[in-house]
């Protein structure tokens, strides 16, 4: 029991001080190989644009507010790219199962996000990212601004609010 | 044991702690989940009397990385394990940890990991909460790229067993060629061409006293992958030697599957089509083990993964034991300057799927069984068709309507008997309607009707959300159509979560009913529950 005690409060201690850290650095993309629609392979330590703001958004063709949330910002992408110069990233977790169907999904609804394949979910480990949708805003300097995970109706605004905040 | 894990943390921690100090490029990530319900007895909807009437699940990741160095642990906690999930949780440990290094062109990773080779036919170590999988190796990998568009990767390891290792040794070799990369002949820019090619092994020691069974398995895969344009053609094949196994009921054949895949799409119109066919392709590192429980391989489910609750109430689960089956979808999204593609914003998808039985001609010798390639088997297990159609009625309202037609074989996808084809037709309509700028109130009514099993189903759920922050969620799932009038149960919930940044709180109260869960073509019994739940989720 002690034990267990010592261990919980080791632990609370670190995690605060790694929270603390974890928010000054710069975020460097872990290296996972993931997939083109098309078949290629993609390193992602080599996501990057141009020093301007960069938003990857985790979903899947099986996830309801993903969609709803994707169709929210492809409402208005033109206008934030114009604005802010933001590239949208989206990363499907789909795995073999129904990883056939995002491309005809993407495309089918038009989408231009630079969009991915991470089969296995090895870019989702490795941005500890539970369930989707999830979404990371990196600003210009690469600097992780701002996470959200799961989908309300408006959501979107705020995203906006904080992509001109971070444009200025 | 708590011993050892404290000072491993402890050296880990302060490693890392020393590193982030000295050189900013040092990161620190992870995760925290945890689930918590309290259960009481509900004779009525069958919820059993749970002794602890408490149960919890937690768990956090911690991912450390510099360079190209990686550490990353996971603790997990199941005091005691929530229904539904294998009571081999119980407990504390830290059942997940590895170390792996980027050199040059070569990553070497000691401890555990998760890996996929092609589609999954002969290898696939993955991790999935929900279901309360995870078949990870612990052992080392290598992955080297000795040259743009190769890459090769070899493994050995053991499979995570609850908080033991399963008895068998697996071991694996991958290849993968990025044709476009190193034949300069591929001068059309549009075509891209991947070959691929793997082989898995396992040892497990012979320990029966009557039969003599293979102490090595090995198994084989090739795949291609063929894009043009807006064209993608996949394929693989993967074949197994002999595995007397419990899924299989100890026969001597050997094991093969074929997966064809292609698609087409352009801008406002997509097409999939997919076939299968699988026969005696279970492949664990335990001959002996059952359900979800080390398997090596993944086969992929031919159907579509729904969502609305009502629609996933009979779900197919795939069957390596043998199946043949095909599915197919078609996405639409009406010209933008037609009026249902202007005004309506219409998005229209149509599909289906249907899986039958593989054709088997029965031996009494230690084959078990002789099966054609080509011969479809005349027991249905599957048949799913769907039309969903999403529109925009104004700035304030938005739709969804899906409809579905599905036969379900309950004796083989349950291993029952006596229940025979579940015929069911689905309707959901799925509302949103925005009430003021943030505010948003969302409605689904679902409706299942059906001759057979439990009846007629009705949904009712509401949803109301302040964005970015709050969701307040109450539902009512009600079995009106019950052949026994005493079951006719109404499954009512309330849910509300806040969630902010990267963490996300959810409490709720409500009656569970009995039913299954899948994910990815894979399924897990969740027994009727009534209680109080907590869900917490973080990341940072």
């Amino acid at each position: 029991m002690k034990n267990r005690y010592k261990l919980s409060t080791l632990l609370l201690i670190l995690l605060t001080t790694v929270y603390i850290q974890a928010q000054d650095n710069k975020f460097s993309f872990p290296s996972v190989n993931i997939k083109t629609l098309d078949g290629k392979t993609f390193n992602t330590s080599e996501i990057e644009n141009g020093g301007k703001p960069i938003l990857i958004s985790f979903w899947a063709t099986w996830c309801k507010p993903c969609i709803k949330e994707l169709i929210a910002y492809d409402d208005n992408y033109d206008d934030w790219q114009e604005e802010t110069g933001l590239k949208i990233i989206i990363i499907s977790i789909d795995d073999s199962k129904s990883v056939d169907r995002v491309a005809p999904f993407v495309n089918g609804r038009g989408w231009e996000y630079e969009s991915y394949l991470d089969e296995n979910s090895s870019f989702k480990r490795a941005m500890n990212v539970i369930n989707v949708p999830h979404s990371f805003l990196f600003d210009g300097n690469g600097k992780l601004i701002w996470q959200h995970t799961s989908y309300a109706e408006g959501d979107e605004d705020e995203l906006y609010e904080l992509l001109l905040q971070i444009s200025n | 044991m708590i011993k050892k894990v404290l000072v491993f943390v402890f050296l880990i921690f302060q490693t890392t702690h020393f590193f982030a100090q000295e050189n900013k490029s040092g990161q620190i990530h992870g995760n925290f989940g945890f689930v918590g319900q309290t259960y009481k007895e509900d004779s009525l909807i069958g919820a059993p009397f749970v002794a602890e009437k408490f149960l919890m699940n937690a768990y956090s990741n911690v991912l450390f990385t510099k360079g190209g160095f990686t550490a990353g642990v996971r603790f997990e906690t199941y005091l005691n394990a929530l229904e539904g999930y294998d009571k081999r949780y119980n407990g504390i440990a830290l059942p997940y940890r590895f170390i792996s290094y980027q050199h040059e062109k070569l990553n070497f990773l000691l401890g555990n990991f998760y890996e996929q080779f092609g589609n999954g036919l002969i290898l696939r170590t993955y991790e999935d909460k929900d279901l309360g999988i995870d078949n990870s190796l612990d052992g080392a990998r290598v992955i080297y790229q000795p040259i743009k568009g190769i890459t090769i990767k070899g493994l050995v390891g053991k499979q995570r067993f609850y908080y033991e290792h399963g008895p068998g040794i697996v071991r694996g070799i991958d290849g993968e060629f990025y044709l476009n990369d190193f034949l300069q002949k591929i001068s059309d820019k549009k075509l891209h061409v991947t070959l691929g090619g793997s082989f898995v092994s396992k040892f497990q020691p012979d320990d029966d006293p009557v039969y003599i069974l293979p102490e090595n398995v090995g198994a084989g895969a090739g795949r291609v992958s063929i894009s043009h344009g807006g064209f993608l053609f996949k394929s693989e094949y993967a074949y197994k030697s002999q595995d007397p196994s419990a899924d299989n009921g100890y026969i001597y054949k050997t094991g093969e599957a074929l997966l064809l895949s292609m698609n087409y799409s352009k801008k406002g119109f997509g097409l999939f089509l997919n076939a299968k066919r699988v026969d005696n392709m279970s492949f664990r590192s335990d001959r002996n083990a059952k359900l979800t429980d080390l398997n090596i391989n993944n086969i992929p489910a031919t159907a579509k993964t729904h969502t609305y609750a009502l629609a996933t109430l009979y779900p197919y689960a795939s069957q390596p034991n043998g199946e043949m089956g095909m599915q197919g979808e078609f996405n639409y999204r009406f010209n933008r300057n037609s009026f249902l593609g202007k005004k309506l914003r219409m998005f229209l998808t149509v599909g289906f799927s249907q899986v039958n039985s593989i054709k088997k001609t029965f031996l009494s010798d230690g084959d078990g069984y002789t099966s054609d390639f080509f011969e479809i088997g005349d027991e249905l297990y599957f048949r799913d068709i769907f039309v969903e159609l999403e529109m925009k009625f104004s700035k304030k309202m938005k739709g969804i309507f899906h409809a579905y037609h599905q036969e379900y074989n309950k004796d083989v996808l349950q291993g029952l008997s006596g229940y025979g084809i579940v015929k069911s037709n689905i309707f959901v309509a799925d509302i949103n309607y925005k009430l003021k700028p943030k505010h948003n109130l969302r409605t689904e009514l679902q409706l299942l009707t059906t001759k057979q099993d439990k009846g007629n189903w009705l949904m009712v759920l509401m949803e109301y959300s302040i964005a970015p922050h709050w969701f307040f969620t109450v539902f009512d799932m009600y079995n009106y159509g019950n052949p026994k009038p005493d079951k006719r149960i109404h499954y009512y919930s309330g849910n509300f979560a806040y969630s902010n940044k990267g963490t996300r709180i959810q409490l709720g109260y409500g009656r569970v009913w009995e039913g299954i869960i899948c994910v990815g073509g894979v399924c897990r019994n969740v027994p009727a529950s009534n209680g109080f739940t907590i869900n917490i989720t973080s990341s940072f």
